[in-house]
């Protein structure tokens, strides 16, 4: 099978006052339609620059990045980005928000999509909210029901729990997973927290310090639903964190 | 604030202690020429009477409306461009902040010497004076556009007219309202003091005229007072634009 994203020979070069900062050196990698790949790597380390040449929405320096074997130029709605701040137009109310994105859909198809949506990440009776009057992991949810309204193949999350408190994200990752196992896509998730990438993920790619290269693929081949106490997850979690440099005795004593 | 909700009764305190203490002064210095509240009251009154005080009203409100909706015509266009277009704004900011700071008043011989004795001459004035207001504040609206709905609008394909419209506009908007609340405040203030000048007619023509003619000092106050209100409704219904959903969630996020 064609894989859904080839990435080949990525660079990327930031020009800065104190001269040229490479930020992303030879990246090659590829990624399966409906797969779940994660993207982690020390902070600083040019995850986020990766994912937004992904989605087309920076350009690289060298090598290029294909979508069903088509060059990436600007971002499409094929594949929405999804970022920690939530973007969602505070002029709008919820609804207005969850159709800015459909093209000259029937009334009655919207209607369709927005009451399905809604319920699917579960803001009913909230269509008339405006986003100030949602709590920061409502607002998450609700720019992820915009995101799926207009049907993309492909999800770029770029750390979309990071500004969350610990106790929502867990759950927001429990209603990612939920979500996908009823609509497919191709995800990539950029984040620092090496736990949420083996929670969720078909594959983690490590990345390394700037510049980043890729520096170990790890394929976690756990059965799902996944515990995040399961002592396979725990292990491979060890590997991780230690391929990245941290000590995990030091990071287990300070929790 | 004055809210439509609770009505016109926390003004009655204020309003009354300033009558309260206006009339205490003038009784107190014995001034023979300063008048009284009451005094102002009747003049008022002689005004309405004789349709005076409606016809100077509208004539001010008339000067005030045509040069404040040019200017908005006019502002808002070259602030949405200056606040896009990188080059707009390096050419003609400099223009702007040059002129701005130039009072309205300073420009009444040039507007007499162009526009002559009537109507133009204020009209003028009162476009000069809310313009600048107008252009600053739609300037920044939208260059202070948070990136990430055009980032977001970018995602959803959103560009050209469709993109200006959907998010520019409305993400612009608070400080567009802003900047016309200023502006209409500012016209507000010009009008009486082109209407010195230029015209027969109007507020201003109605203080200074009644001062020239014979020391009426009642119609100078009641002519004040008059101006006081109707720059405090024309305030109140600009407040009107700032609470509407599409202009308050600037202030409540």
């Amino acid at each position: 099978m064609n894989p859904k994203i080839t990435v080949q020979s990525l660079s990327k070069t930031f020009p800065t006052q104190g001269g040229p900062l490479p930020v992303l050196d030879d990246l090659t990698f590829q990624v399966a339609d409906g797969e779940f790949v994660a993207v982690i790597g020390p902070s600083g380390c040019g995850k986020s620059t990766l994912l937004g040449i992904l989605a087309g929405f920076e350009r690289p320096d060298q090598g290029e990045v294909r979508v069903d074997g088509e060059p990436v130029r600007e971002p499409r709605r094929t594949g929405m980005f999804i970022f920690q701040q939530p973007s969602l137009f505070p002029w709008l109310d919820l609804e207005r928000n969850l159709v800015f994105g459909l093209n000259g859909e029937a009334p009655e198809e919207r209607r369709r999509l927005v009451a399905h949506y809604i319920a699917l990440v579960g803001l009913q009776g909230f269509e008339r909210a405006f986003p100030r009057e949602l709590s920061g992991g409502m607002q998450q949810r609700a720019e992820l029901a915009r995101a799926l309204m207009v049907k993309p193949e492909i999800l770029y999350l770029d750390e979309p729990f990071g500004a969350l408190d610990a106790l929502t994200r867990l759950r927001m990752r429990a209603e990612l997973l939920r979500i996908l196992s009823r609509e497919r896509h191709t995800v990539l998730l950029v984040t620092h927290d090496v736990e949420e990438a083996l929670h969720l993920a078909d594959r983690v790619l490590v990345l390394s310090a700037r510049p980043a290269r890729l520096q170990r693929v790890v394929p976690v081949e756990l059965p799902r639903p996944r515990s995040t106490t399961d002592p396979a997850l725990l292990a491979l979690k060890a590997s991780i964190l230690r391929e990245l440099g941290v000590d995990t005795a030091e990071t287990e004593a300070r929790p | 604030m004055w809210s439509a909700r609770r009505g016109w009764l926390p003004l009655l305190a204020p309003v009354a202690a300033l009558v309260v203490v206006w009339h205490a002064a003038v009784v107190l210095s014995g001034s023979t020429i300063f008048p009284t509240p009451w005094q102002v009251a009747v003049g008022l009154a002689d005004l309405a009477r004789r349709g005076l005080l409606l016809k100077h009203v509208v004539a001010s409100l008339f000067r005030v409306t045509v040069g404040y909706l040019l200017a908005a015509a006019l502002a808002i266009p070259v602030g949405m461009l200056m606040g896009w277009f990188a080059p707009a704004h390096a050419f003609l900011n400099p223009l702007v902040q040059g002129l701005r700071p130039i009072s309205p008043i300073a420009w009444i011989p040039l507007a007499i010497l162009w526009f002559g004795v009537g109507d133009l001459s204020p009209i003028f004035l009162i476009f000069l004076s809310s313009f600048f207001p107008m252009v600053v504040g739609t300037t920044a609206g939208v260059l202070t556009i948070d990136r990430k709905y055009l980032r977001a609008a970018r995602n959803f394909e959103y560009s050209g007219l469709r993109l200006f419209r959907r998010v520019i506009l409305p993400a612009a908007l608070p400080q567009i309202v802003t900047g016309m609340r200023i502006g209409l405040g500012v016209a507000w203030l010009v009008v009486v003091a082109a209407e010195m000048i230029a015209v027969s007619s109007g507020l201003g023509y109605l203080i200074i005229d009644s001062r020239n003619a014979g020391n009426r000092y009642d119609l100078v106050v009641a002519g004040m007072v008059v101006i006081g209100v109707v720059g405090f409704l024309l305030d109140s219904l600009m407040r009107g634009l700032e609470r509407l959903d599409e202009v308050r969630w600037r202030y409540e996020i």
